[in-house]
């Protein structure tokens, strides 16, 4: 009989320990690999990126510089030819390399603002989530102050009140981001706290801190991640729309895509192209961080794991 | 009982943990008070083990996490006490609390599947535990846990510290559960239930850990379970609840040989044995743990009880000596040595 125990022992194979670490961000990785949308929205994401960051070198002529003003009529301003790609705006400027500058001002705005709002909000929902009780109340009171006034009229506000700026305009976007991530960490925070491993961290005797830090907070934080992403597409829109209705760097040569198309309103009839440009030039940078926040949800959500 | 523990010779004796007149009430706003736990008394030895039996909504769960102060504040009144070597739990500060637990009472909670943190990793979870109580150092601590999680019987033990909670089986994942509990090897360890999600034959290999790891360090190990086999196999003591109240308790070989309470004998009733007649049908208890008074009414099983007279309703019963050193909370105790299948 041990022959036959022999030649089995010879035969299995010996267990494999798969110790791979195998993390949630991995995996979140892996499944945002197979989906094309998400390649998609990379790929925008990372093209606009960079060309904001190689705009100077991008650029065929100065933004700034009206050389072919002589080319404009109050009848005709020209469209794209092979020398300006993207024809001329109304000041006789290389409309190309506006939209290339713009997306400067654009990726800056929507970073800082995000960055800003993400940051006060993050801290009102840890402060709510973590604490519980009258901190609870007050926080989330305040941000449904701020929830009760509609965003643009508060970027509006904010702008007229801190003075025409880029730094205005930043901290104008960003204000109206703050109840939307104080309240979406509070309640995955709420949602996280109940769970059992909570309750089974608390019963070896962590303290608070590192309950909220390391434990709670670390599996918050996929909402916010995707409120992110999706939030960067309205900070661009928003930031278009300040400077949109007047309310955007106070130096009118800097190119910004909203303004751009504000100024481009009189001249809708003889150069559609100047509106056409920086228009798909939002539409496409939206649509490429709302493509690839949309994604990250799906792969970020626990439902969807094996 | 007030003695200092481990003291000398006598610290083998002196229970570690003593529960007196415990009371557990939960009061929501605009609903009526619900008394999970109503008067509950018992001790612990080290190197005991305790079962503690009772169908679900008798108060087994929420005794234990009172004992870890688990329960949240807001609406909930705990009253009585809980002495662990002398100091009182339910008077101690949160921070006094957070220095208790892990370190001299620990739980092992009932799903392994939902009891560890999804993203961190196995080891981080084992090392955080070491240093939190202990002034171990990062590689000090990493060392442990590897000894820790090979002690529960985990092959390859350094090389799983780097692996993630969704890695591992359900029984792996109880054993990580076990040996964070035992990291800084608690004087009383409380297992809810430790079974109840795994397969039957992990069952098995857990509770035989849990045996060994409390002859080797005579730790005492609150055993909570409905499942009687369990108890049977591995309990010293067994507290027997109903309605938030011990209604029967007692070395466990009396208390399995002599049931007095109609309770405790309608459990074992219920469970198939191998030996004795094979027609006998099984008799289950009747109605459900819904059907219940108040114990200021009289004992609060007498809804469904099989041997209830006038007598149960003339308010609450109290704990009396049953004979063999167990005690029972019943006026018309079953007579001693009659047939769990007798009718009364």
């Amino acid at each position: 009989m041990t022959t036959v125990h022999d030649t089995l022992r010879g035969l299995m194979t010996p267990t494999q320990v798969d110790a791979k670490p195998q993390s949630l961000t991995r995996d979140a990785w892996v499944r945002l690999k197979a989906n094309p949308l998400a390649i998609i929205g990379a790929i925008i994401i990372v093209f606009f990126v960079l060309v904001a960051v190689f705009a100077p070198w991008l650029a065929p002529h100065n933004p700034k510089l009206n050389t072919w003003f002589s080319q404009i009529r109050p009848s005709s301003i020209p469209g794209p030819s092979a020398e300006h790609w993207f024809g001329l705006d109304e000041s006789g400027r290389d409309e190309l390399s506006r939209i290339i500058f713009g997306a400067r001002a654009s990726l800056i705005i929507g970073v800082v603002s995000l960055a800003i709002g993400a940051a006060i909000g993050a801290t009102i929902g840890i402060a709510a989530g973590a604490f519980g009780g009258w901190v609870d109340s007050l926080m989330m009171r305040l941000t449904d102050i701020l929830l009760a006034v509609p965003g643009l009229l508060l970027a509006l506000s904010i702008v007229v009140v801190l003075g025409q700026s880029q730094t205005a305009v930043m901290i104008a976007v960003a204000v109206p981001n703050v109840p939307l991530f104080a309240r979406l960490l509070r309640s995955s925070m709420l949602a996280e706290r109940q769970k059992d491993y909570v309750v089974a961290a608390t019963s070896v005797g962590l303290t608070r801190g590192s309950l909220v830090f390391r434990h709670i907070l670390p599996n918050s934080l996929g909402p916010m991640i995707v409120q992110g992403t999706l939030a960067l597409a309205t900070a661009i829109i928003d930031a278009a729309a300040l400077s949109f209705l007047g309310l955007g760097s106070a130096d009118p040569g800097v190119p910004e895509w909203g303004r751009m198309l504000a100024n481009t309103q009189k001249y809708l009839n003889i150069a559609p192209h100047l509106a056409i440009f920086p228009g798909v030039a939002i539409l496409i940078t939206a649509l490429g961080f709302n493509l690839f926040g949309e994604s990250l949800r799906e792969a970020l959500d626990p439902k969807l794991r094996r | 009982m007030n003695s200092a523990m481990n003291s000398g010779a006598s610290a083998a004796t002196d229970p570690i943990l003593v529960v007196e007149d415990l009371h557990v009430t939960f009061q929501t706003r605009g609903s009526r008070e619900v008394r999970a736990v109503d008067g509950v008394s018992f001790e612990v030895r080290p190197g005991e083990t305790l079962g503690v039996v009772g169908e679900s909504g008798s108060g087994k769960s929420v005794t234990s996490l009172a004992i870890l102060g688990l329960l949240p504040s807001r609406g909930v009144q705990v009253s009585g006490s809980i002495r662990l070597g002398g100091r009182d739990l339910l008077r101690a500060s949160n921070r006094e609390l957070q220095r208790v637990r892990g370190r001299q009472v620990a739980m092992v909670f009932q799903d392994p599947m939902t009891s560890l943190n999804p993203v961190l990793t196995v080891g981080r979870q084992l090392t955080e535990v070491i240093r939190r109580h202990t002034s171990a150092s990062r590689s000090e601590a990493r060392d442990k846990a590897a000894q820790l999680l090979d002690r529960v019987g985990i092959p390859d033990a350094r090389s799983r510290l780097r692996n993630y909670p969704h890695q591992l089986s359900g029984g792996m994942r109880q054993r990580v559960m076990i040996a964070t509990a035992l990291a800084c090897e608690p004087q009383v360890l409380i297992a809810d239930e430790p079974t109840t999600a795994l397969d039957v034959t992990i069952q098995a290999q857990v509770l035989e850990l849990l045996k060994e790891l409390v002859s080797e360090s005579n730790t005492a190990l609150i055993l909570i379970t409905h499942d009687l086999g369990v108890v049977a196999g591995m309990c010293n003591q067994v507290n027997v609840m109903y309605g938030g109240r011990i209604v029967e308790t007692g070395e466990r070989h009396q208390l399995f040989a002599n049931p007095r309470h109609h309770y405790t004998r309608g459990l074992l009733a219920s469970v198939p044995r191998l030996e004795g007649d094979e027609t006998q049908r099984l008799v289950p208890i009747q109605g459900s743990p819904r059907d219940v008074i108040a114990w200021t009414q009289g004992c609060a099983f007498a809804p469904r009880c099989v041997a209830v007279t006038e007598a149960c309703l003339g308010g609450p019963p109290d704990l009396v000596d049953s004979g063999d050193g167990c005690r029972a909370r019943c006026v018309n105790m079953a007579p001693k040595n009659s047939s769990i299948w007798a009718a009364p």
